[in-house]
Order: structure tokens, then C-alpha cells, then sequence
């Protein structure tokens, strides 16, 4: 074996160390982070968490509000979401594909898909609130809304995009209009794709916290008006996290780990429905 | 003809049209004006979002002039309003983050295509793509409640002592505290990297095989067939991901704003409090009235946020057109 | 392409074939043009397809024999910037007449793909699919012609028990008998085939084959087939294409025998194409 070849195998042999060493540094820091969260928030996870509304330190109050504020503005986002994004996802992938309105509409798709998240807060603020005079569940909805359509849209065109033309083909050859086949037939064999664009929206809303920082608010109290500042889980997590008494950060890592896991369970339920259509 | 006739006779016995004539040509425009429509509903909600920014932040502009979006200013008291301060620290938050997370991620890639055995590799991918979508506010209470206390502890005084007599790298890493810029910099790191990491392994994956068999052919090691076929294959994709990923540092609120400090000054000590926009907008929102001109000069750090996004944005879109949700 | 010196003047010695004997025309074409953009595709095509006959579209890739067959269902009007001139009359209808209405037009003439195309629905949905989209029928009349279509795409044997599982789990044969089924479902008087057996294995393609021979009693047929063999097996008349020309057309024996063209020889002796 020549000099020139041990040194390379010697170089191969390093970069597979480093890169082994990349890995464990990695995998400490995500480990950290999982055990943190489960040794810190485990503890206060207990049944009080769901059922007591927040409340001043010592007094042991729970997150059932924000839990229930978190759902009703998910449920608000992805009700005005899931049909603009589909339809606009079809319109990209069924009815416009090179045009320019099409180009344009992908191309601000993109961009919101990409824009920081507070710049929604700031934009519903401006559009909802700020012409109001009063934070609401509904802005909070609206802005998680914004959020999620991009996700949507982007998903629904690939999925549409994957269904092949000759199936239009042998539709439109049956003698079906086109919002037939798009409804009937496109949209059916697309649909665990745009499920699992959908489900990976619904994750991505149920932790953000920064575009309810000033659409919501946050509410220390049972609310459940659409009208009124509304808890959600992030703001409350935030809220106590900061707080300087123990029992609140308690709490805030319990809701962490509940939010966590919730997250984490909707994205292995949406690796599921891919890997299915496989 | 008449066998014509007598075939239409046979097969089309009594055509009961399901529709009325018309009916579905009326169902099927309204379907494709509707799905028209929404695709414009979403052009004009980008339009609105910078409209109503730049009408927001008008006030502000307006009174400072165009210096707003570099004058190293923020005193609410005296109504002295710039984003020279924020864009700093956002600039040097993302550059951290990215000095950090990129190498590791290069190597955490090379390692799950590379070294780890087959059957791994699967599990262990989507373990990557499960921690890409854990919630940015965990990343920050983290940071804030882990990894801040540690590096004040162990970290900032020891290095500061260490270059306390080098010169320039005395002021950059000078005495300071556990909530620094320097520590925002190393949460934001912590999480683009599950991030990029899933892109690079996608993109090593998608080399041809048959690409790298050939130079695996010539006698060449797994590290050569990776740097001299499949970096340069992907290249441009990479480049694509790390802008992807400096995106999201830029523009991330939570996981900074919990360790950062929230300062507005500046400063070159990394160890020193700081500030970035988005940090910035969130706290000082809730201090902000309706109408007056803090709120109108936080809706101005918006707009800045907005165009530096916009411009890494257009910088990814050149490398990548295809996008990571 | 631009179109060769050589060919035109082959166009020209087109030696028209009348119809088979004892056949009447049920399709014709007079002077049909097709243009994708400004790519001239077909020039003027003059056929005539007989009732309850098989013809076979052959010719090298390109020659536009499927973009011809395309025609005659108007799948080209999906598409922006594919258009067509002259008449193609049936019934007194010139079918590329936008006034005609196109989902009309497609009940009236079926089209079978290259490839199966089953629709990820079961299989009587499938073909259920189709009918509901033109005919107000009971479940009983239903039921009647879903089983109907079956039995005459010879799956129903197959098919009877699984009939509310999904169409996706079907062998490539199956499925395409499946869409064969659901185009005759709503009873059309032409059928349009675009190489239905090139996705398919021999025994698979030898089942279609006698299919079509049996479905030639009820309906005027076109294939499109890459295949001489299935050409001459399959079909009573053969058209023969190249750059868009009908460079000869006959019936399939004298076209396979004794071609009165020296390119088509060449063509269906294998030494060209």
C-alpha cells in the first residue's frame, strides 16, 4: 500500500470520526433539550393541568383555559385555512400552472410561507385589532390562519402535481366538466398528500406563539368569547415561564411538555398517511 | 347511415340526461372563478401585509426620515426611534447561528447517510425531522432555564479571561452575562440544526447512485466519493438550505427573546445584552399605545424584518426552487 | 419538424383507398388540420372510418396518429394552444365544432389510454363514475349496467366479488379491462384506443385483443399501436401516417401484403419506423 493511499484512508478515517463527534454533540444538545423538558414538566403534569383555569402563584391553578383558548383559535385557523389554501393549491396545480397570475400567486406563497411569523402578528394587529380597539380569539385565529394557508397551498400543489395527467386524461375523456374531475377524482387520489400538509400545518399553529403575542393576548381568566383577549397555550407558557415564582414555571413546563407532545404526535400521525400511500 | 341509426337505437336506450343542459358548464365556471379568486386572495394578503406595515410605520418614518432603518437609536422616552440597533443584532444572532449549525450539520448529515448503518438510518431521519418541528418557545425555555445559566457559569468568564489581553477579541468576548446575544446566537443554532440537517441529508441522498458508484469504482474513499461528487452535485441545493435556515433565524422571536435580554444598546461584547427586531417588537409591543409613534416605529422594525427576509428569501430562491415546508 | 421535400411529394402519390366493401362510413374527415402552436401537426386529413369496423392508426413515433386520434374526442380542447380546423363528421355533427358540447361529444366517443388509469375508487365506482356523470338512472339500472360493462370487458367474473374494493389493487390487465368497461359503461358509439396494450404484458394483451375483436360487433373502432402484429391481427382497415400525412390507407390485409406505397413496404416489413 502506498503512502499516498494510507494518508487517505487516514483522512477517511478522520472525517468519519468528526462527523461521528458532529453527531454526538448534536444528539447531546436535542437530548438535553427532550430531557429538560419531560424532568422539568413532568412533574406538574397532572390532572389539575386540564381541569383548573390559570391562577396567581401559590393558589394552584392549571392551563384548562389556554388549552381551551389554543384550541379554539387552531380550530379558527385551520377552518379559514384549509379551504383557501386547497382551493388556491388548485388553482395553482389544476388551472393556472404557467400563467402569470399563477407565477405570481406561487411566488407570494412562497414568500408568506417564509416570512417571519411575528410580521403576521404585526399584520393582523394593524387589521384587526388596531381597527377594533380590542384583542380577540378571533385575530388570533385569523393570524394562525395566515400562517398555515402558505403551508396548505404549498403541499396541495405538489400532492396535485404528483397525480398523473393521463388520469385527467380519462376523466375528461368520460365526458366530466372539469370541477369534476378536480373534486372527484384529482382531489381523491392527492388526498393522504394534502392530508398530511394539512396535519403538518395544524402542528406547526398549535406552537406558535409569536403572531398571537398581539391578536390574543393572552387571558389570565376563563374566556371562551371571540370578542375578548383569549389565552392559548404558547402565550400562557411564555407568560409563567418568565415569571419569577416556581410554581408558575412548573406549569409552564408542564404546558411545554403537553404542547410538545402534541406537536410531535400530529407529525408522526402525518409521516403515517404518507407512508401509507407508499 | 341506416346502420348508424339502427346502433344508436340499440345502445343508447332511453338518455335521461342527469343534468339539465347548461347546468354543469354553469357548475364548472363557478368552480374555476372560485379557486381564480382565492389564488387572488392570497397575492392581495402579501400586498396587505406590506401596505399596511408601511402605512403603520409611516409615522415613524416620517419623523426620523430614512436614517429610521440604520440610526442606532431607541429611546422611547425621548422618542428617538432607529432600527440600527436591532438589525445588529439580528445580523449577528443569525451569523452565530450559522457558524454553529452549519459544520454540524454538515457532519451530522455525513454521519446519518454515510456512516450509520442501513437499518438506522430510517428511524433516525425522521427522529431529525420530529425535532425540526418541535415548537421554537421550547428551544427558548431552554435556552433561557439550561443553557444561559451554564454558559455564565462556565462559559463567558472563563473565555473573557482568557482574551482579556488579545486585542479586538477583548471586546468581542468580553465580561458579560448568561443572556447575551452570544447565547441567542447559540439557541437559534441549536435549532435551524435539526433543520438543515434534514435538508442536507436529503440532498446527499438524492447524489445518483450510479454517480457514485463509479467514482466508488476508481478506488476512492467514502469521504472522497462525498467531496468530490456529492457536494459539488448538490452544491447549489446546500447553499439553498443554509439560506433556508438563516431565514428563520432572522426573522425567530421566541427562542430569542427568553435569552437575549432585551437591550437596547449597542455593543460589541457578544457576552453583552442585546436585542433583535423581532425580540424587540415583542416585548416592546404591549408597552406601545395605540396611535403613538413607539408603535408606529416597532411597525417600522416589522417592515425592516420583512425586507431583509425578503431579500434571504430571493437569495434562496436562486439556489433552490423547490422548498422545505 | 419541418417537413421534408421528399415527404410531400409522397403525399402526393396517396393512393385513396375506398372504404371496405359492404361498410358504411361512420366517422369521416374532410381536410382536418392540427396545430400545436405553430407546429403543423396534421395536414389535411381525408378518412373515412367504417360502422362497426376496426381501424388501425399505424406509423413511426410522431407521425400523428395519436394527435389524430385526440381529435376526434377533443381532449386537445384541455389544452391551451392545440387547435383544429376542417370537419369530422359524424351523424351529420362535425364534432370539432365548438358549439357541439364537448362532455356531449365525449359521451358519444370513449377513449381507452396507453396506460390503465383507474381511478383510486373502487371498482364499481369507477364505472359508476361515468354514468352518473351523463344518465339519471335507479340503483337498480345501475347495478344492471355496471354489471353489463363488466361482462362485456369479460371482468365481471373476476371482478364480481370485489367489486366495492378498491380498483388500485387489479393487475395492470385487469385495470386496463376495468377502463375498457367504464368507457362502454355509458354506451358510446366510437371507441378510441391509444396503444392500450403497450403497458402490458402478452397474455394480458392477447385478452384485449379478443376483446376488441368482440366489441367490434357494437361500436366503431380506432387503435392507435406501435405494434404491427396487433395492427394486422386486430383491425379491417389500416391508415397508415407519417409527418402528419395519411401516406396510404386500405384495408389491413392489402396494406400488410401489398401496399402500394414503397414507404409503407418499408414501413410494415420493419425496415423503417
Amino acid at each position: 500500500m502506498s503512502a499516498s493511499t494510507t494518508r487517505r484512508k487516514t483522512i477517511n478515517r478522520i472525517v468519519g470520526l468528526l462527523s461521528g463527534l458532529s453527531a454526538a454533540i448534536a444528539l447531546f444538545l436535542l437530548a438535553s433539550i427532550l430531557y429538560t423538558l419531560i424532568a422539568r414538566g413532568l412533574p406538574a403534569f397532572n390532572l389539575d393541568m386540564i381541569t383548573k383555569s390559570m391562577a396567581p402563584t401559590g393558589e394552584n391553578g392549571g392551563l384548562a383555559n389556554a388549552i381551551v383558548g389554543s384550541l379554539i383559535q387552531v380550530a379558527i385557523g385551520m377552518a379559514i385555512a384549509i379551504p383557501i389554501g386547497i382551493l388556491a393549491g388548485t388553482y395553482l396545480a389544476e388551472y393556472a400552472r404557467d400563467s402569470k397570475l399563477a407565477e405570481a400567486t406561487r411566488f407570494v406563497s412562497d414568500v408568506l410561507l417564509a416570512a417571519p411569523s411575528i410580521l403576521v402578528g404585526l399584520f393582523v394587529y394593524t387589521l384587526l385589532v388596531a381597527t377594533t380597539k380590542t384583542y380577540s380569539g378571533f385575530a388570533g385565529g385569523v393570524a394562525l390562519a395566515v400562517i398555515a394557508i402558505p403551508i396548505i397551498i404549498r403541499t396541495t400543489e405538489d400532492m396535485l402535481q404528483l397525480v398523473p395527467t393521463p388520469m385527467r386524461e380519462a376523466s375528461a375523456a368520460l365526458g366530466a366538466p372539469m370541477y369534476k374531475t378536480v373534486t372527484r377524482i384529482t382531489w381523491r387520489a392527492a388526498l393522504p398528500g394534502i392530508m398530511t400538509g394539512m396535519l403538518l400545518a395544524l402542528a406547526r399553529i398549535a406552537g406558535e406563539t409569536a403572531p398571537l403575542l398581539f391578536t390574543s393576548l393572552g387571558n389570565l381568566n376563563w374566556s371562551t368569547s371571540l370578542g375578548k383577549p383569549m389565552a392559548s397555550l404558547p402565550i400562557a407558557i411564555y407568560q409563567y415561564a418568565a415569571s419569577p415564582y416556581e410554581d408558575l414555571v412548573q406549569i409552564a413546563w408542564a404546558g411545554a411538555l403537553l404542547i410538545t407532545l402534541g406537536v410531535l404526535l400530529i407529525n408522526i400521525v402525518a409521516q403515517l398517511v404518507v407512508g401509507r400511500k407508499k | 347511415m341506416t346502420e348508424a341509426v339502427a346502433t344508436k337505437a340499440i345502445l343508447r336506450p332511453e338518455p335521461v340526461r342527469a343534468h339539465l343542459p347548461g347546468a354543469m358548464l354553469a357548475a364548472d365556471r363557478l368552480f374555476s372563478r372560485t379557486v381564480q379568486a382565492t389564488g387572488l386572495l392570497v397575492l392581495l394578503m402579501l400586498g396587505a401585509i406590506i401596505v399596511m406595515l408601511a402605512i403603520g410605520a409611516w409615522p415613524a418614518l416620517r419623523a426620523v426620515g430614512l436614517p429610521f432603518f440604520w440610526l442606532p437609536q431607541w429611546d422611547s422616552v425621548n422618542e428617538q426611534f432607529g432600527a440600527g440597533i436591532m438589525i445588529y443584532g439580528t445580523l449577528v444572532t443569525s451569523v452565530i447561528a450559522l457558524l454553529v449549525a452549519v459544520p454540524l450539520s454538515i457532519g451530522v448529515a455525513y454521519f446519518l447517510t454515510e456512516i450509520l448503518p442501513d437499518a438506522l438510518r430510517k428511524p433516525i431521519g425522521m427522529t431529525v425531522q420530529l425535532l425540526a418541528a418541535v415548537p421554537s418557545i421550547i428551544y427558548g425555555m431552554w435556552g433561557f432555564f439550561v443553557l444561559a445559566p451554564w454558559l455564565a457559569e462556565h462559559f463567558i468568564l472563563d473565555v473573557a479571561d482568557f482574551f482579556v489581553d488579545v486585542p479586538v477579541l477583548n471586546k468581542l468576548f468580553d465580561y458579560g452575562s448568561g443572556n447575551s446575544i452570544f447565547t441567542a446566537g447559540l439557541v437559534l443554532a441549536v435549532m435551524i440544526l435539526p433543520l438543515i440537517t434534514a435538508m442536507f441529508v436529503e440532498i446527499l441522498n438524492a447524489t445518483p447512485v450510479v454517480l457514485k458508484e463509479a467514482v466508488y469504482g476508481l478506488g476512492a474513499t467514502r469521504f472522497e466519493v462525498i467531496r468530490d461528487v456529492a457536494v459539488p452535485y448538490g452544491r447549489r441545493a446546500m447553499i439553498g438550505a443554509v439560506m433556508l435556515g438563516l431565514g428563520r433565524a432572522l426573522g425567530e422571536t421566541m427562542a430569542v427573546t427568553f435569552v437575549i435580554g432585551n437591550a437596547t444598546r449597542l455593543s460589541p461584547n457578544l457576552f453583552a445584552q442585546g436585542a433583535t427586531i423581532a425580540s424587540t417588537i415583542a416585548n416592546e409591543f404591549s408597552e406601545a399605545e395605540f396611535g403613538s409613534l413607539k408603535l408606529s416605529a416597532l411597525l417600522g422594525l416589522g417592515l425592516t424584518l420583512f425586507i431583509i427576509s425578503f431579500i434571504v428569501l430571493l437569495l434562496s430562491r436562486r439556489f433552490v426552487q423547490k422548498k422545505v415546508v | 419538424m419541418t417537413q421534408a421535400p421528399r415527404m410531400s411529394s409522397l403525399a402526393d402519390v396517396v393512393t385513396r383507398q375506398n372504404t371496405l366493401a359492404g361498410t358504411t362510413p361512420f366517422v369521416t374527415t374532410r381536410n382536418l388540420n392540427f396545430y400545436y402552436g405553430d407546429n403543423h401537426a396534421l395536414k389535411d386529413i381525408n378518412l373515412e372510418f367504417p360502422a362497426k369496423r376496426v381501424t388501425a392508426l399505424i406509423g413511426p413515433s410522431g407521425c400523428g396518429k395519436s394527435t389524430l386520434l385526440r381529435v376526434f374526442n377533443r381532449m386537445y380542447s384541455l389544452y391551451p394552444g392545440q387547435r383544429a380546423t376542417g370537419e369530422v363528421l359524424m351523424d351529420g355533427d362535425n364534432l370539432i365544432d365548438p358549439k357541439i358540447d364537448a362532455t356531449d361529444l365525449r359521451a358519444r366517443v370513449g377513449m381507452v389510454f396507453q396506460k390503465p388509469t383507474p381511478f383510486p375508487m373502487s371498482i364499481h365506482d369507477n364505472i359508476a363514475y361515468g354514468l352518473k356523470l351523463h344518465l339519471k338512472l335507479s340503483k337498480a339500472e345501475l347495478e344492471e349496467r355496471v354489471e353489463w360493462s363488466l361482462r362485456k370487458a369479460a371482468l365481471w367474473e373476476e371482478a364480481k366479488d370485489r367489486l366495492h374494493s378498491s380498483a388500485l389493487g387489479m393487475s395492470g390487465g385487469q385495470q386496463q379491462r376495468l377502463c375498457i368497461a367504464r368507457t362502454i359503461a355509458v354506451k358510446p358509439e366510437v371507441l378510441l384506443f391509444d396503444e392500450p396494450t403497450s403497458a402490458l404484458d402478452p397474455i394480458s394483451t392477447a385478452k384485449i385483443e379478443e376483446l376488441i375483436a368482440e366489441l367490434r360487433a357494437d361500436f366503431t373502432i380506432l387503435i392507435v399501436t406501435h405494434s404491427m402484429q396487433q395492427a394486422a391481427r386486430c383491425s379491417d382497415q389500416t391508415v397508415f401516417m407519417y409527418l402528419g400525412n395519411v401516406i396510404e390507407v386500405g384495408p389491413t390485409a392489402q396494406i400488410f401484403t401489398n401496399p402500394s406505397v414503397q414507404q409503407t413496404m418499408e414501413y410494415v416489413t420493419g425496415r423503417f419506423g
